[in-house]
């Protein structure tokens, strides 16, 4: 097998609340190959989103190794990680984040801008064209529908052409055909530009839509399936 | 923190996009910093408009291109042919106290004045205006053979003289021919105890006045040559005529005294405003800091974009740099406007000619002060922008608490205010004045900020108290004013210092009153008379020792003289500017050491001495300009070198307005030299009455000054002073209700919550409004509390190191202050306490799920 594009060895991830630290994340272990796409599912609490965010280099691991691209995300400084994102990464989340004094077009571009790339703005209008909204790119988030956010979101995380996508509940503030097409259009992507994908998700369908599914309970990898015959395979 | 010039260019492009969503979070940032920046403009124009009035106008105030002074004396032939080599044009003019009368005997009135002696030339620039208008010369000429004066309308008011009747200076009879409503070069004269009177020179030689030993000054004023050299012909003047007590002015500076009170009292109100600018950084800090805390998901989420900290400092840098802009731009026009439309009203108050116009120095000063706030009391909150990590984009992170940030933010705010406080410094030309305003600014908000914790911890504790707990409103009052997110901090940072100046200038004022009022009959005289003639001063004596209403009578013959050489050299080599040196100083004589007077070294010359000249010093000043036992001293005394040698000190007190010479000569070395007597008088009040016209009546060429005038004069100048710095608080305060109102209007969401969740446990509407009015006044009672202390430490240490007196503490004043604490908070917390009130809860608590 090739060098896996993401790999954690014996993580784990520990919070200090008021009441004292409380364990999150222990001992995860797991490999995922370039081009993969994988769904992470567990019930509330389980540690899905944590585990996204310390492979999105959001959060620190209080223990063990996290390499992303080869590089140790636990070893980088706030400022290495950003700049590790910018070349390597696209996130999506369940709340679009989406910068609301920015048009939709200037918010597509803000990563490619932040890399220094010239022509990041003619690569957003063909993102944001290739997502639907070809017609919407002066718009403002606020003058946007909530399937419209996150498809902006959605084109803002492919439009750099990262290595990896992570994705964070993406279809849990939208209705049910909003999400599939949402779904539609993130799979799309990662097919169209050979992207690692790692979604976290509640909804099994979508999970079923992924190679493999890891399960997290309690802060641990309860299970594992594999769906289809992926890249990995 | 590095800003690279790429990094710049994105920076911009991104604060360009945030900006353009417009500025409604800024209202309170742009107001304290325009109010703040706009009070200095308006403070520093108005002193640049009077400086170029001063300027522009010196020749007339001078009253000529230049003049030569002398102390005691006429010019003499070599000086007078000097002048005359210069000057196209010259006039003399001779100035002096006296007392004006009016009537004969018992019931005659008596005032002092400042007379003015004058020639046919006189004014050699400006006009005299008389009511009723006529020539001066016609004035003087006077009517059927009696010599005419014209005189102040205060002096006449008070004298009961309409143009027409006849008033006496010394022994000659005048007609007063008209009022005085302006004299070109009154402001050149400095401060003066008497109302002026002119008449002519010619017509005082029947006064008996103007004898040898009198205290008067004569002035000779010259026209030049268009295109004179000022600058050198005062360095010829001085070298001619130093060592003779000649004084050189020109019109450079026509009225040296009161530029330099301009000067002063400009300065020391840029740096009350300063103060006022200083609580308008708590408000735009808290402004910054609160429109941060809505910026946080979008620094997050630039940061999982792959941008850095640099840039997102960057990027609020130059969003907060913009606005400084703004701010400033609206307080330097609020500053250049407010005197372009109070420049008539300005004009009228002030004696000297004032010149409204745009100045851009003190538009460039108060920019500077300006920015430099902004600078320091954004950095901090700017500096935080680094701590926002991405990961709070799924696990919230608040921003509100003030964390001490890196050292290079540390370093850069104690540059930033290192520059501040030497920019005021250099600016204000004061530099102890600005050092100690920004020391005390400094202390004020440490002392601020401890009392606002110490309120902080006393509510969260009074909370708790058992037998609080039955008063609900309080207990929850208190339990907000302790409880995290209170607005404890910026509320009495707000109000403290601008509180604290008045509770100071309260203090230090009704102080000051009650000194003069009881202290002073106890400790001065209560006269003063001058120019007691030799052949004059037994039967004065004899006068007053058979009254038993006077208590005591202190005289002393009196010359004036100038310390010209010290140890051989010039004395201003030796001494720089110390006053001692700086003019003519009064010098007495004596035969043993005078009763009151302690030596603190050396030895007193022995009776009838005729050996070489010798002096005694005044201690403490001798101490100053570093003076020993054994120095050699040179005193110009009428044009007479007289080398002496310092033989002893001696204790002088100059503080109780008695007799005080920093200079006592043995008498043989004055042998044959014109003087008069100076003498103290301490008499009860009903006996003061008598003591005047007895003296007045037999010796007219005396001058009485009542002391309890002249020091309310003084004290009335003082008043001014306080009355502007009452102003210049007053638009502190009003920066510390708008930073109030910030404070208000940035708590109102809590409070929409807070008003919500306990109308659903039941409270009434009145029950919460008490809750709210209760914080806000306790907040305000502590911010006056502080302030009271504070001003009343000011005020001890004014009136016990200064003033030397005793200090008691004036509680209205304080109650005063303390009151206007509550008013402000509950004005600004009731402001906002309405839509708490209304919104109904259920909707309030939806749409917070």
């Amino acid at each position: 097998m090739d060098e896996p594009i993401l790999s954690l060895k014996d993580v784990t991830l520990s919070l200090h609340g008021n009441a004292g630290p409380v364990e999150i994340l222990r001992g995860i272990t797991l490999e995922v190959a370039r081009g993969e796409s994988i769904g992470l599912v567990g019930p509330s609490g389980s540690g899905k989103s944590s585990l996204l965010m310390l492979l999105g280099g959001l959060e620190r691991a209080s223990g063990g190794v996290v390499l992303a691209c080869g590089h140790d995300l636990t070893a980088l400084g706030e400022d290495a990680l950003a700049r590790f994102r910018r070349a390597s990464m696209g996130i999506v989340f369940q709340s679009f984040h989406l910068i609301p004094t920015m048009t939709a077009l200037e918010n597509v571009a803000l990563p490619m801008e932040l890399a220094g790339a010239a022509d990041a703005f003619d690569r957003a209008a063909a993102e944001l064209t290739r997502v639907g909204l070809g017609h919407r790119t002066g718009h403002f988030p606020g003058q946007l529908s909530g399937g419209e956010q996150q498809r902006v979101a959605l084109a803002r995380a492919a439009a750099p052409r990262p290595a990896i996508l992570l994705a964070d509940e993406p279809t849990g503030n939208l209705d049910g055909a909003t999400g599939q097409a949402i779904m539609d259009l993130l799979f799309g992507l990662q097919d169209l530009y050979g992207a690692t994908l790692v979604l976290v998700t509640h909804a099994p369908d979508l999970a079923a839509r992924c190679d493999r599914v890891v399960r997290l309970a309690d802060g641990r990898i309860v299970g594992e399936e594999r769906q289809r015959q992926g890249a990995a395979a | 923190m590095r800003l690279s010039p790429k990094g710049l260019g994105l920076a911009a492009r991104l604060a360009r996009r945030e900006l353009r969503g417009g500025i409604e979070g800024f209202r309170i940032f742009l107001l304290c910093l325009a109010l703040g920046v706009g009070a200095i403009a308006a403070v520093a124009s108005v002193r640049s408009a009077i400086e170029q009035g001063l300027a522009a106008q010196g020749a007339v105030l001078l009253g000529g291109d230049a003049e030569l002074e002398f102390t005691y004396r006429l010019a003499d032939d070599a000086e007078r042919s000097w002048i005359a080599a210069q000057a196209l044009a010259t006039s003399e003019i001779v100035d002096f106290r006296s007392m004006a009368v009016v009537g004969q005997g018992d019931g005659a009135e008596r005032a002092l004045t400042q007379v003015k002696g004058v020639d046919d030339a006189y004014p050699l620039t400006g006009a005299v205006v008389l009511d009723p208008a006529m020539p001066l010369a016609l004035a003087l000429a006077g009517s059927d053979g009696v010599p005419g004066g014209v005189m102040d309308r205060v002096l006449a008011d008070r004298l009961g003289l309409q143009p027409g009747d006849l008033f006496r200076l010394g022994l000659q009879e005048f007609r007063l021919m008209a009022l005085l409503l302006r004299e070109p070069d009154a402001a050149a004269g400095g401060f003066s105890l008497g109302p002026r009177t002119i008449v002519a020179t010619t017509a005082l030689a029947g006064s008996d006045l103007l004898q040898p030993g009198t205290l008067f000054e004569t002035a000779i004023r010259m026209l030049l040559p268009a295109g004179a050299d000022l600058a050198a012909l005062e360095t010829r003047a001085e070298t001619a005529f130093r060592d003779k007590g000649v004084r050189w002015h020109d019109r450079r500076n026509g009225a040296p005294g009161v530029a330099r009170f301009i000067d002063r009292i400009g300065s020391f109100l840029v740096l009350v405003g300063l103060a006022g600018l200083a609580t308008g950084g708590v408000g735009i800090s808290a402004a910054v800091r609160a429109y941060l805390a809505g910026k946080v998901a979008t620094i997050a989420t630039i940061k999982v974009l792959g941008g850095e900290a640099r840039l997102i400092f960057q990027l609020y840098l130059l969003q907060i740099g913009a606005l400084t802009l703004l701010g400033l731009a609206a307080g330097l026009l609020l500053g250049a406007i407010a005197p372009l439309i109070l420049g008539p009203v300005i004009a009228a108050q002030m004696p000297v000619p004032v010149e409204i116009g745009l100045y851009p120095r003190a538009l460039a000063e108060a920019a500077l002060y300006g920015s430099l706030t902004a600078a320091i009391f954004t950095l901090w909150p700017l500096a935080a922008t680094e701590n926002i990590r991405a990961a709070t984009l799924y696990r919230a992170a608040g921003f509100g608490r003030v964390q001490v940030p890196r050292w290079p933010y540390l370093l850069a705010t104690l540059l930033l205010v290192a520059v501040l406080v030497g920019a005021s410094a250099l600016l204000s030309g004061v530099v102890w004045l600005a050092l100690s305003t920004a020391g005390g600014v400094m202390a004020a908000l440490a002392v601020l900020v401890l009392a606002a914790l110490a309120l902080r911890w006393l509510a969260k504790r009074g909370a708790q108290v058992q037998v609080l707990r039955r008063f609900t409103a309080l207990r929850l009052a208190l339990g907000a004013i302790g409880g995290p997110g209170n607005e404890a901090l910026p509320v009495v940072l707000s109000l403290g210092l601008g509180l604290a100046v008045l509770a100071a200038v309260g203090q230090i004022d009704v102080n000051l009153r009650h000194a003069i009022d009881t202290e002073l009959p106890d400790r001065a005289p209560t006269y003063f008379f001058v120019d007691i003639q030799p052949d004059q001063i037994a039967g004065y004596a004899a006068r007053l020792a058979g009254d038993p209403g006077v208590s005591r009578v202190e005289s002393a013959p009196m010359l004036r003289g100038v310390i010209t050489r010290i140890r051989g050299l010039p004395a201003r080599d030796v001494a720089g500017d110390h006053w001692v040196v700086s003019g003519d100083r009064g010098v007495t004589f004596s035969d043993a050491v005078p009763p009151n007077v302690t030596l603190t070294a050396g030895e007193w010359w022995p009776k009838d001495y005729q050996g070489p000249a010798q002096i005694s010093f005044a201690a403490e000043e001798a101490a100053e300009i570093g003076l020993q036992l054994g120095d050699s001293l040179s005193v110009n005394i009428l044009g007479r070198e007289i080398e002496a040698t310092v033989t002893s000190f001696r204790q002088v007190d100059f503080s109780n307005a008695g007799i005080g010479f920093i200079l006592s000569i043995n008498p043989s070395a004055l042998q044959g030299a014109p003087h008069s007597y100076i003498s103290t008088v301490y008499a009860d009040p009903a006996a003061e009455a008598p003591i005047l016209r007895d003296l007045a009546s037999a010796y007219p060429n005396i001058t009485a000054i009542r002391v309890r005038d002249a020091v309310t004069r003084v004290a009335d100048a003082l008043a001014s002073i306080a009355a502007a710095t009452r102003v210049a608080a007053a638009a502190t305060l009003l920066t510390g209700f708008v930073v109030l109102l910030g404070a208000a209007a940035a708590g109102v969401e809590a409070r929409v919550q807070e008003a919500a969740v306990l109308k659903v446990l039941g409270a009434t509407r009145g029950r919460i409004l008490l809750s709210f009015a209760l914080r806000s006044a306790l907040m305000g009672a502590a911010a006056g509390v502080v302030a009271v202390l504070a001003g009343g430490l000011s005020g001890w240490g004014v009136m016990h190191f200064v003033m030397e007196g005793d200090y008691r503490f004036e509680p209205w004043s304080a109650l005063m202050i303390v009151a206007g604490g509550i008013g402000a908070t509950l004005l600004a917390g009731l402001a906002f306490a309405w839509r708490p009130l209304a919104l109904r809860p259920g909707r309030v608590l939806r749409a917070a799920e």
